[in-house]
C-alpha cells in the first residue's frame, strides 16, 4: 500500500476495489455454478416440467423420487458395489506399491537409481493409447476380459506420478529418524513401515484422494475391459443408460440428470472434506513438474 | 557414499523399486515393443496377424480421409482449448490471489467442476447444449440471440466441446495460484519503490516468476487436448453405436478414431499405427514447447529440474 493518500482517498479506493472484485468474482461464480444448479433443477422435475415453456428453475414440487427411479433403471447399487470394490483394491495397491518404490528411490543409494527414476518419470509422458492394444491382447489371452483384474492388478505395480509425489515428500523427512532406528536394530522394511509411512500421512492422503477420484471417474478402462452389463461400473453404467435412452423419443432427462447427480456426489463430498489435500497435491505436482 | 555400501544397497534397492520395475516391463515396455510390431501387421484378432510392413502408415496418410479429418479436428480442439484454458486459469488465479474475505469459497467453486465425473458431466452438458430447451440457448434467447444447434451442428460441435472444457479449468488454476503465492513479496515492494506500475510489475515480475508453472500447465493441457475422448464419445453421434464423432465426423478426434478402429472394427494393426502417430505428434509438440520454453521460462538459480 502507498502511504501518500489521505485516509478518505485510501478508503474509497479500497471500497471501490472490493466492489469491483466481488462483482467480478460473483459473476464468474454464477457462470461456474449454473450448470450444477441446472442439473439439480432438472433432476427435480417430471418429464413435462423438463420441456415446459417457460422453464421453471424451481419445480412446483421437487421430485425426490427421481433419484429412486434412476437407481432402479440402472442396477445402481450393483454398479456402486462394483465400483467401490475396484476402487478399494486400487487404493490398497497404489498406496502400497507407490510408497515402497518411493522409499527405494528416496532412501536407498544404489547403482542405476537415478537413471531408473528418470525413466520412471519419463513414462508419464507416454500416452496410454500406445500400450492399450497390446495390453488388451495380454488381458484377453489371460482370460481377464470382463473381470476386474485388468483394472486392479496394474495398480499394484506403482504409478509414476504418485511415486514422484511420495518420493518428494519422503526426501523432506529427516534422515536422523532412520539412523536412530538403525541403531535400535530396525531393518529397512521396519523403517519404511513404522517411521516413514506414519510421517508421510499427509502425502499418502493426497495420493489416496487422487486415486479415489481417478478410479471412481475412470471411463476408458471399464469401457474396454468390461463387456457384460452386470460387471459395469457406475460411470460405464451411466454411459450405457445414456446410449439406451437418448434419441429414442422422449428421453427421460430428469432421470439421467438424477443419475448424474448421484454419481458426482461422492467426489463432491470427499472434495469438501479434504479440499486442502487436493489443492496441495496439485500445487506440488505443478510446481515441481 | 562409498562403493562398498553402494554395492550392499543394490539388492534392497532393487527389491524396493521392484513393483514399479516389474510393472514397467510388463505393462509399459513390453506392450510398447509389441505395439510397434503390431502396427506393421494387418490383424483382426480372428485370424493370425499378417506382416504388411509400413502398409498401415502408408494407408493412413494417403488414403484415409477420416484420419485427416480426425487430425484436423484434434488440431482445432488443441489450438483453441489450450490457450483459452491457460488464459482463463491465469485470470482466475490472479483474481483468487487477493487478500479478500471469503476468497476460499470462490476457489472451491471454480475448482469443483474439475473433480466431477466426466461421463456425468458430459450428460449434463448434452442437456445444456440442447438447441430448444437447453440452458445455453435459453440464456442466449433471453439476450435476444438465436442460439446454434451446438452438438448437432457440424460447425458448432467443436466449439461446444471447447466451451465445456473451460468449465474444467480448475486444475490449471490451482497450479497458477500456487505459483503466484510463491512469488516473494519483496520483489513487488522493490519494484514499487523503483516506480514500476501495475502492468510493469505483472509483466516483469509475476509472469517470469510463474513461467515454470505456466510451462507445466501448457504441456499438460496440450497432452490432454491431444487425448480428448470421453466427451466426444458420450456427447456426440446418434443413439446408434458407431456414430460417435458427431455430425459428419466433426468431433471425430484422434483417440476416438483410434478407439473405433480398435474396438469397433477390430483393426488392431491399423489402430496401433494410429497410436504411434498420435504419440509422435504429442512428442513433437512437447519437445517443441520445451525448446521454446528455454527462451521464455525463467528458472531461479538451481531451480531447474
Amino acid at each position: 500500500m502507498t502511504e501518500n493518500g489521505r485516509f478518505g482517498k485510501v478508503f474509497w479506493a479500497a471500497l471501490s476495489r472490493y466492489t469491483v472484485m466481488y462483482l467480478l468474482l460473483g459473476v464468474l461464480c454464477l457462470l461456474f455454478l449454473a450448470p450444477f444448479a441446472w442439473m439439480l433443477s432438472v433432476s427435480g422435475h417430471d418429464l413435462a416440467g423438463v420441456f415446459a415453456e417457460p422453464y421453471r428453475w424451481i419445480p412446483d414440487r421437487y421430485r425426490w423420487e427421481n433419484f429412486g427411479l434412476v437407481t432402479s433403471l440402472l442396477p445402481f447399487w450393483r454398479y456402486a458395489a462394483n465400483t467401490l470394490f475396484i476402487t478399494v483394491l486400487v487404493l490398497i495397491g497404489t498406496l502400497l506399491s507407490c510408497s515402497l518404490v518411493a522409499y527405494g528411490f528416496s532412501r536407498i543409494q544404489f547403482r542405476g537409481r537415478d537413471t531408473l527414476f528418470a525413466l520412471c518419470l519419463s513414462t508419464m509422458m507416454l500416452p496410454g493409447q500406445v500400450t492399450m492394444i497390446p495390453l488388451y491382447m495380454l488381458f484377453v489371452s489371460l482370460g481377464w476380459i470382463d473381470t476386474y483384474l485388468p483394472l486392479i492388478v496394474p495398480a499394484f505395480f506403482g504409478s509414476p506420478f504418485y511415486i514422484f509425489l511420495l518420493r518428494q515428500f519422503f526426501m523432506t523427512i529427516p534422515r536422523e529418524y532412520d539412523e536412530a532406528a538403525v541403531l535400535d536394530g530396525a531393518g529397512r522394511l521396519r523403517i519404511y513401515w513404522s517411521i516413514i509411512l506414519p510421517l508421510a500421512r499427509p502425502a499418502l492422503a493426497v495420493v489416496a484422494l487422487f486415486t479415489f477420484v481417478g478410479t471412481w471417474n475412470d471411463f476408458f478402462g471399464p469401457l474396454i475391459y468390461l463387456n457384460s452389463p452386470e460387471t459395469a461400473t457406475l460411470t460405464l453404467g451411466l454411459s450405457m443408460l445414456k446410449s439406451q435412452v437418448v434419441g429414442t423419443g422422449a428421453t427421460q432427462w430428469h432421470l439421467l440428470m438424477a443419475g448424474a447427480v448421484l454419481i458426482m456426489l461422492p467426489n463432491v463430498v470427499i472434495f469438501f472434506l479434504a479440499q486442502k489435500h487436493f489443492v496441495k497435491g496439485i500445487a506440488v505436482g505443478g510446481l515441481r513438474g | 557414499m562409498n562403493p562398498v555400501a553402494r554395492r550392499r544397497n543394490l539388492l534392497p534397492g532393487y527389491l524396493f523399486i521392484s513393483p514399479w520395475l516389474i510393472g514397467f516391463l510388463i505393462f509399459t515396455a513390453g506392450p510398447m515393443l509389441a505395439s510397434i510390431g503390431i502396427s506393421f501387421t494387418s490383424w483382426s484378432m480372428l485370424s493370425a496377424p499378417t506382416w504388411i510392413g509400413l502398409g498401415n502408415y502408408e494407408r493412413i496418410f494417403t488414403e484415409d480421409p477420416l484420419f485427416l479429418r480426425s487430425l484436423g479436428n484434434t488440431a482445432y480442439y488443441v489450438i483453441f482449448s489450450v490457450p483459452l484454458t491457460t488464459v482463463l486459469a491465469l485470470g482466475l488465479a490472479l483474481l483468487l490471489n487477493q487478500r479478500l474475505p471469503g476468497i476460499g469459497v470462490f476457489r472451491t467453486i471454480f475448482f469443483l467442476p474439475s473433480i466431477t465425473n466426466l461421463v456425468a458431466m458430459s450428460i449434463l452438458w448434452i442437456w445444456i447444449f440442447n438447441p430448444e430447451v437447453g440452458l445455453l440457448n435459453r440464456a442466449l434467447a433471453a439476450a435476444g440471440i438465436d442460439g446454434p444447434l451446438w452438438l448437432q451442428s457440424e460447425t458448432w460441435s467443436k466449439p461446444a466441446l471447447i466451451l465445456m472444457s473451460l468449465w474444467g479449468v480448475g486444475g490449471s488454476m490451482i497450479i497458477f495460484l500456487a505459483a503466484l503465492q510463491g512469488v516473494p513479496p519483496d520483489l513487488y515492494e522493490a519494484a514499487e519503490l523503483d516506480g514500476a506500475g501495475r502492468l510493469r510489475r505483472f509483466f516483469h515480475i509475476t509472469l517470469p516468476m510463474i513461467s515454470p508453472a505456466m510451462f507445466f500447465s501448457l504441456v499438460m493441457s496440450l497432452i490432454g487436448g491431444f487425448q480428448v475422448f470421453t466427451q466426444a464419445f458420450v456427447m456426440t453421434g446418434t443413439a446408434q453405436p458407431g456414430t460417435e464423432g458427431g455430425p459428419n465426423n466433426a468431433t471425430l478426434f484422434m483417440v476416438l478414431y483410434l478407439y473405433k478402429k480398435a474396438f469397433q472394427d477390430f483393426q488392431m494393426g491399423y489402430a496401433s499405427a494410429l497410436a504411434w502417430i498420435l504419440f509422435f505428434f504429442i512428442l513433437v509438440f512437447t519437445l517443441a514447447q520445451k525448446r521454446a520454453g528455454q527462451r521464455w521460462v525463467y528458472y531461479e538459480a538451481g531451480d531447474r529440474p
